[in-house]
């Protein structure tokens, strides 16, 4: 702009970009693919807020009065409280095993750790069914020695942890990978013990990619559905989780307090969606590569 | 598309003509300016190298003929047409990327008709006739019978060859070339090099290729472009901007130089109070910048040298000897003699000058 | 004459690192009891019905009916999953805009919103006097206990899978092979169908299949809107939960296999799909 007077400024007409649409296309298409989302997406988790408050802010409190919806809150929580730990451990471990070490089969074992991910949410309940149920495998064994797994915290739990088995292993096993072995080797000719060099060199290494899966997987734990609707039975203030208790409340009409706690679950969602994004921008390099899933 | 065959209709009695012509061509990147005012003539059928340090804008300048970038100020001309306002694809140049940018999907055969295919039914050539240009052009560039491969089965050197032909293909009106051989390792590179002359030679194809290589603009160029921040520093053949360049920095470009503290007075330039042969240019008087070049230095005796001092290191290389000579003040002026003798560290020697540049 | 020893065979490669048994150890075991285990059981079960006995529960009727239902809806809403998650995932790794991080964040959310709620919440939109429900009605189009119902829940879930799968592919894509293709003469619209597509149709696949497979064996989110009429918009995973509660566990396992069975079928199509491609372009 310092130049603005010279012989040859030709008012350009701009040749269009060689690797690019125009802008109009390019407007059309974001528009297109807001619209879309929007429509798709948002619409729904906006819906249930508006009909959550639709009959004002004491209905909507209401739902949270009944002890049905506080047993199903607690119960969510201690499930998601056993459910996401082990599946810490066991990401650790898996991942530990899978990425520091070389030995045949590992290939077959990361497709089984990742085997629940294609099960059916309502297949996934109902092997624990054909497991435990009064008819199952077991079930006269069990029903001989007094054990209830299923219709109970066990068996919500077991299929929780089924649903979310992959969660954390799958986001560590490539990021230890990415990782390889030459640090830990280095602290290990240091003279630093195993533990120690895990808890010193790896955790440090691979704390988003842990905090992102456990985000993920807990969203999930608190939020099955399916496979937990299989092997609770439904029973109202015992085996009701927070979904299960949406699903009676609606079926009963009784359509804001269904909403009034969904709205419980869509807020989770939301923090989710948050954390998970400041993750993915801050920490991007620092997480596994080409997640998809 | 009707300009596709432009490049093409100069009547002999025209050339060397001027095949694109650069007028004051400016261009910034955010804030950076990449190319201030540049013009240059393109004469056609030459083989020309924009040669610069990497962000002197040359890259900058070829995409703007291609019409990848637009200039902010400034015009493009092929022949006589303006061509700054034409699409990419209406300029019918044909561009070679450093990383050949081959389609990887399509065997080398489609990859070479790209451009024919691409084109518009009435502009398109009969299947039978597309064939027979892919032939020839897999017989130019040495690779016949590997039409069916993908380019992931292909060395480098013969990727960048089919990203030749492929270019070649659409009959362009100039070629541009963008460090044509800069991800090739060496051997590769000189092979391409002379080959590529070879085939400008025969087709006679108006070239611009970029790199920042010296001896790749030397060795291959009609004439070559020094380009600096921006700025087109000296055009000409490779002999002249050798035995003339225009600039310190196209000396400093072009090849290894010391500076050495001169005194110029009528023409003459003395060093050390004693005449060297170097002219000065008209009206240059006073202390100047004496700049010369390894092989213009030559050991000789402390009473009858321009500078003296002691020897640093000596080695030989491909049948010469270069030799580092350092002076009281600490100032390193590297000697390429052919003399023979061995010249242990510590040495003093006297340097005579025989040749070099003052610039004004 | 001195013998080099050979190395002793051992199942992990030696490594200085400690831990692998543990590990190793830990990992097969709670593999084994949680999910492999509960599998087996249901093999167990199917194969106690026969080849015979399952073929009956797949040609009854109602069963017949949900699997055509699951299936057929789930590929139809596949496909607009996967056309416009491309069309998503190409506006986002391509254009800048305003808001473009958000717009990305928010194609996850039905990773992370819970089923049952996505489902409620779709139900309302899309009942007859629902937002969305409303004016689709006055075009004569009925979402919510019809197949559309069911068709629009699974689109919802299967979206992130058929954007993610594409977008770090659309992201790598090298911008001078576009430049090339506009210097051979090629228009916009030949660059795009000719050179940006073609590599990108392998990932487009397994998104879809991706989005398939989920729609399938989804539940929460559809159950809600469908309406769940025997014949009409009852699902395959509903049927299960429906002989579960009449205790027909074998009927139920039987349902179940072949889901899996053709859920198998199609994961093995997405690595086929993969394996051919990294054949012939040497990526995936």
């Amino acid at each position: 702009m310092s130049e603005i007077f010279s012989p040859i400024s030709v008012p350009m007409a701009k040749p269009a970009q060689a690797a690019s649409e125009g802008a109009i296309t390019r407007g059309v298409l974001i528009g297109i693919a807001v619209t879309f989302l929007a429509l798709f997406l948002v619409l729904p988790l906006f819906a249930v807020f508006t009909q959550a408050l639709s009959k004002g802010i004491a209905a909507f409190l209401d739902a949270f009065r009944e002890p049905d919806a506080w047993s199903a809150i607690r119960l969510t929580l201690t499930v998601a409280a056993i459910a996401v730990p082990f599946n810490v451990v066991l990401g650790l471990a898996a991942s530990w095993a899978i990425a520091k070490f070389e030995f045949p089969g590992k290939a077959l074992l990361i497709t089984l750790i990742d085997l629940p991910f294609s099960v059916s949410p309502v297949v996934s309940g109902l092997i624990y069914v054909l497991l435990f149920g009064s008819q199952g495998l077991f079930g006269t064994w069990l029903i001989d020695h007094g054990i209830q797994i299923l219709f109970a915290l066990p068996g919500i739990v077991l299929a929780t942890v089924f649903v979310t088995f992959p969660f954390v292993a799958r986001e560590l096993i490539p990021l230890m990978q990415e990782q390889g072995t030459a640090e830990e080797e280095a602290a290990l000719t240091l003279g630093a013990s195993g533990l120690h060099v895990f808890r010193t060199v790896t955790l440090p290494n691979i704390r988003w990619g842990l905090l992102y899966s456990v985000l993920l997987c807990n969203a999930r734990a608190m939020g099955e559905f399916g496979a937990v609707s299989v092997v609770s039975g439904h029973i109202r203030g015992l085996t009701n989780t927070i979904p299960l208790h949406v699903e009676i409340l609606y079926n009963e009409y009784n359509f804001v307090a269904a909403f009034a706690v969904a709205s419980l679950l869509a807020v989770l969602a939301l923090i989710t969606l948050v954390l998970k994004s400041v993750l993915e921008w801050r920490f991007a390099g620092e997480l596994a590569h080409g997640r998809a899933h | 598309m009707s300009s596709r065959t432009a490049g093409h209709t100069d009547s002999p009695s025209d050339r060397p003509s001027t095949a694109i012509r650069i007028e004051a061509v400016s261009k910034t990147f955010d804030t950076a300016a990449v190319l201030h005012d540049l013009s240059l003539d393109v004469r056609a059928g030459e083989l020309i190298g924009l040669l610069g340090p990497s962000g002197s804008g040359k890259t900058t300048l070829l995409r703007i003929i291609a019409g990848l970038d637009a200039p902010d100020r400034g015009r493009i001309l092929f022949g006589d047409d303006d061509a700054t306002g034409l699409a990419v694809q209406e300029r019918a140049v044909g561009f070679v990327f450093q990383h050949y940018a081959l389609f990887k999907h399509m065997s080398v055969a489609d990859n070479i008709a790209y451009g024919l295919n691409a084109r518009r039914r009435a502009d398109r050539p009969a299947k039978a006739e597309i064939k027979r240009r892919v032939g020839d052009l897999l017989d130019l560039i040495r690779l016949s019978g590997f039409g069916d491969r993908y380019p992931s089965q292909l060395s480098g050197g013969q990727r960048q060859r089919v990203a030749l032909a492929r270019a070649l293909a659409v009959e362009p009106r100039v070629l541009l070339l963008d460090e044509p051989f800069g991800a090739l390792d060496a051997q590769v590179r000189k092979d391409l090099r002379r080959w590529l002359r070879e085939i400008h030679d025969r087709t006679g194809q108006t070239t611009i290729f970029v790199t920042h290589d010296q001896d790749e603009a030397l060795e291959l160029s009609d004439r070559v472009a020094v380009l600096d921040r921006g700025r087109l520093e000296q055009v000409g053949t490779p002999d002249e901007v050798q035995e003339n360049p225009a600039c310190a920095t196209v000396m400093k470009f072009l090849g290894d130089s010391v500076e050495v503290e001169a005194i110029a007075e009528g023409g003459r330039v003395l060093v050390r109070g004693r005449e060297t042969p170097v002219v000065a240019p008209a009206g240059i008087i006073g202390p100047v910048k004496l700049y010369v070049r390894p092989w213009q230095l030559q050991l000789a005796e402390p009473e009858s040298a321009h500078l003296s001092g002691t020897v640093r290191s000596s080695y030989r290389t491909q049948g010469r000897q270069r030799i580092e000579v350092v002076d009281t003040e600490g100032r390193v002026f590297a000697v390429e003699d052919f003399d023979g003798v061995r010249h242990p560290a510590g040495h003093p020697v006297g340097l005579r000058i025989n040749g070099g540049h003052v610039f004004g | 004459m001195v013998e080099t020893p050979r190395p002793r065979w051992t199942f992990r490669r030696p490594s200085v690192i400690p831990g692998f048994g543990i590990s190793f150890g830990y990992t097969l075991t709670c593999l084994g009891l949680i999910v492999l285990l509960p599998l087996a059981g249901l093999v167990v079960k199917a194969s106690g019905l026969g080849l015979s006995g399952i073929w009956n529960v797949a040609t009854d009727p109602r069963v017949a009916s949900a699997l055509r239902i699951s299936f057929g809806v789930s590929a139809v809403a596949a496909l607009v999953a996967s056309t416009f998650g491309f069309l998503v995932a190409w506006v986002l790794t391509r254009y800048r805009f305003p808001g473009r991080k958000l717009v990305d964040a928010a194609v996850d959310l039905p990773f992370a919103l819970p089923t049952a709620v996505a489902g409620i919440a779709l139900a309302s939109l899309y009942a007859p006097d629902g937002l969305l429900g409303a004016p689709l009605a006055r075009l004569g189009i009925q979402a919510a206990y019809t197949p559309v119902g069911i068709f629009i829940a699974m689109v919802f879930i299967g979206l992130p899978f058929a954007v993610r799968t594409v977008q770090p592919l659309i992201a790598e894509i090298d911008k001078e092979i576009e430049e090339a293709s506009a210097t051979l003469g090629a228009t916009r619209i030949i660059t795009l169908t000719k050179v940006v597509l073609p590599p990108l149709i392998p990932a487009v696949l397994t998104g879809f299949a991706l989005a398939f497979a989920r729609g399938v064996g989804e539940y929460g989110s559809i159950i809600f809107i469908a309406g769940n009429l025997p014949y009409v918009s009852e699902i395959a995973p509903l049927l299960i939960v429906i002989k579960l509660s009449e205790f027909d566990y074998g009927g139920a396992a039987a349902i179940a296999t072949i889901m899996l069975g053709i859920s198998f079928l199609t994961l093995l199509a997405i690595n086929l799909i993969q394996a051919w491609s990294r054949r012939r372009f040497g990526y995936v």
